[in-house]
């Protein structure tokens, strides 16, 4: 599935217009971010750990993960002690829930949206996305909280992790054709998209394809590199939890299809002798 | 005694007298006679045939691991979504229930869709089938009712959209409409009370209706026979002495060993889907659907889950101007062609009346109001299919080119507003599933003049091949 961007915007106005039926949906033209592909292994239990670690840190104070229970870290290879130590900051007991003390009531008023449960985010979002989004923060005077994404544009979250990551701005490159600007997006680590003008906003020069890129401005405290690492153990982390049995799933269809196998020659064999003197 | 009247039951050993006892007072044998081990069906069931036993045994898996959901879930608002994660990750194997009944529904209508293009291409639903196919009708309108029931379980954001805006549809009906929607919904939005009541319609209500039909079509099939790929009688030629047909062989054990491996060729794909792809890419458990419900916000793409895309795409499809430029003259053509074809008065007559009183209000109602006439009439319109052909043969062996290009058509045209079903509307793809939707109507609708024209092949006496 495409990502999907500002899917605030539209509201009800989306059902308003697929229910009337009368015309096709009237989709603004808007550029959707190329996607970085997420190097995330589920089986790679040190980032998982590194993945919980940041998590709990830095995400687990305004987002819960309610469907996920500390107890079940566990199965990243950490004892019970370790968990409590470490990780174990906004619950008492290692059987409890991963939930916040923010109340929806605070976080409506303090950013103008509740900040969503991140038990099932990787699947709501894909990896690919999360590990983009996280990556896309720049900095925009004129939003409420001086940040702005280029993969949810206007999004109501500040950068969390721009201690991290250092501050970014926005930069736009003018190119006259889609190529040279596809071409130099490619190129580029981090989320880019093309915003393209119709000849008339373009002027004479005629340079209608705007890339839309970010980049460093102050440092923060890793290199990019150690940042790209820091999300995707995150990322690994938040697709790990939000499938905590996925790895047993697998382990137990590879059992499952060697059983049906077997049975597939021995009802194989069964039919065909059968029907041997069905002519 | 009249315990004593029946014969003793032989050839089961140490158990033949308990057979005994309960078959002189329960109908067993004959029933196991008359249904399996001498119900004769025609020797020659190809590929196509293994989609109705298929078809059971999914209904057995989604009832099954049904029960066991209903143990953990909680149809409850605020507690729905969270439950079903609980089911996920805490409930022993729920994880394997829960992705076996997701999974299943979807594969419940590949088979069904499967089994009943089995039948459109060997003309299974001809005479004397004709209730035989009325009851799978029901069946399949069960099925639909179900699984849209059961999507808004899991209350994620396409759950809720998707009842809301299934729903609103009723909305577009004249006069009772917005009542009739309220009434639905037990609410003026889709609420705590529809997700009550759409749980108690998928767990009791629905299910009761879908077993007593399963029920009256495998009663209806044992009384006429099954038909078969050549389309012709089995009946018909019997051998003089046992009085058995020729081309017949007992369902059990014949059968039942042929359809015990196609239950094991599907548990392969259906594991291989469960255990390592069980969202299917998006096409089994939707992307939304891992973001509960909101009734404040609204997914910029809102669609059905791939089964109910095809029909969709035609309510879609229905525009202002579709209606106009063609529904109004499709169907002033369709009634010139009946008032010329059908030398009988009264027929004439009515074709005139029920024209111009259609043509009325296609030219005053709304046009959301004939998507959902055309939308309802593309699932009804297939109960007709046995008084729509009107070939001299039932096969597609035997039928000629006309009718093959249709259903070759069809299937082309089904599979288009399928897939357009799933993506969002741009001019050019509303352009695309309209003329979807005009194949798809024509092949119903033509199919009473080009089934009898076409040049078909004489059927064979017997079953060919095997």
């Amino acid at each position: 599935m495409p990502a999907r961007t500002g899917e605030s915007h539209l509201e009800m106005k989306a059902l308003v217009v697929l229910l009337a039926l009368a015309a096709p949906l009237a989709l603004a033209a808007e550029e959707s971010v190329s996607l970085d592909s997420a190097p995330i292994d589920p089986r790679d239990v040190a980032s998982l750990q590194a993945g919980a670690r940041t998590f709990v840190n830095y995400c687990l104070n305004c987002h819960s993960a309610g469907m996920m229970r500390y107890h079940k870290l566990l199965d990243l290879g950490l004892t019970e002690q370790q968990v409590k130590d470490n990780l174990l900051f906004t619950a008492d007991k290692i059987g409890e829930l991963m939930t916040v003390a923010l109340t929806k009531k605070d976080a409506k008023e303090w950013f103008g949206t509740a900040p969503p449960d991140l038990s099932v985010i990787a699947r709501a979002r894909g990896a690919d996305w999360l590990y983009t989004y996280l990556r896309s923060f720049y900095r925009d005077p004129e939003s409420a909280t001086g940040w702005n994404n280029m993969v949810y544009e206007h999004v109501a979250m500040p950068h969390a992790l721009w201690t991290l990551s250092g501050q970014q701005v926005q930069v736009e490159r003018k190119f006259k054709n889609m190529e040279q600007a596809e071409a130099v997006g490619r190129m580029q680590r981090n989320a880019w998209k093309i915003d393209v003008l119709t000849p008339d906003q373009a002027g004479k020069d005629g340079e209608r394809f705007i890339l839309k890129t970010i980049r460093t401005e102050t440092a923060g405290s890793l290199s990019q590199i150690d940042y790209d690492i820091l999300v995707r153990d995150l990322v690994n982390f938040m697709a790990w939890i939000s499938e905590p049995n996925q790895l047993a799933r697998k382990q137990v269809g590879y059992v499952v299809l060697l059983v049906l196998l077997v049975l597939l020659v021995l009802t194989y064999l069964l039919y065909k002798e059968f029907w041997k003197d069905v002519h | 005694m009249a315990a004593a009247e029946k014969q003793a039951v032989t050839g089961a050993g140490p158990f033949n007298g308990l057979l005994t006892w309960i078959d002189q007072r329960f109908p067993l044998m004959e029933s196991l006679r008359s249904h399996l081990t001498e119900y004769y069906a025609p020797k020659n069931f190809n590929f196509w045939y293994y989609f109705g036993s298929l078809a059971l045994f999914v209904l057995v898996i989604q009832i099954v691991t049904g029960i066991f959901l209903t143990m953990n879930y909680k149809p409850d608002a605020s507690q729905a979504f969270a439950s079903v994660e609980y089911i996920m990750r805490e409930v022993p194997w729920g994880w394997w229930i829960r992705y076996m009944h997701s999974t299943g529904a979807s594969f419940f209508f590949i088979c069904v869709y499967l089994h009943m293009f089995r039948a459109m291409l060997y003309g299974s639903y001809r005479k004397p089938r004709e209730l035989l196919w009325i009851f799978g009708m029901l069946i399949f309108l069960c099925l639909m009712a179900e699984a849209f029931f059961g999507y808004l379980l899991p209350w994620g954001q396409m759950s809720y959209w998707g009842a809301q805006v299934i729903v609103n549809l009723f909305d577009a009906i004249p006069v009772i409409g917005p009542d009739l929607a309220i009434w639905i919904r037990g609410d003026f939005v889709v609420s705590d009370a529809t997700l009550n009541r759409f749980f108690a319609y998928h767990v009791i209500a629905v299910p009761l209706a879908l077993l007593a039909l399963v029920v009256a079509h495998l009663l209806a099939l044992h009384e006429v026979g099954s038909s078969n790929p050549d389309g012709v009688e089995i009946k018909n030629v019997k051998d003089p002495k046992t009085g058995k047909p020729l081309d017949g062989i007992p369902f059990h054990p014949y059968y039942t060993v042929k359809d015990t491996f196609g239950v094991v060729v599907f548990l392969i794909v259906f594991s291989a889907v469960v255990f390592f792809a069980p969202e299917a890419g998006g096409y089994f458990l939707e992307n939304n659907n891992f973001i509960p419900a909101d009734p404040l916000k609204t997914p910029m793409h809102i669609a059905p889950v791939w089964y109910f895309t095809p029909y969709y795409s035609i309510l879609r499809a229905t525009t202002e101007e579709f209606v106009f430029w063609a529904l109004v003259p499709g169907l002033i053509a369709f009634a010139l062609l009946i008032i010329w074809r059908v030398k009988n008065t009264r027929t004439r007559v009515a074709t005139g009346v029920t024209t111009i009183v259609l043509l009325l209000g296609l030219l005053t109602l709304d046009a959301k109001v004939w998507g959902v006439v055309l939308m309802g009439t593309s699932v009804m319109i297939f109960f007709f299919l046995p008084w729509l052909d009107r070939s001299p043969v039932r096969s597609i062996r035997y039928k000629g080119p006309i009718t093959k290009a249709a259903i070759a058509l069809f299937v082309i045209a089904f599979f288009v507003l399928g897939y357009l079903g799933t993506e969002s509307v741009t001019g050019g793809r509303t352009l695309a599933a309209q003329i979807g939707t005009a194949v798809y109507f024509l092949f119903f609708l033509l199919m009473p003049w080009y089934s009898r024209m076409d040049k078909c092949r004489p059927e064979p006496e017997r079953v060919t091949s095997k």
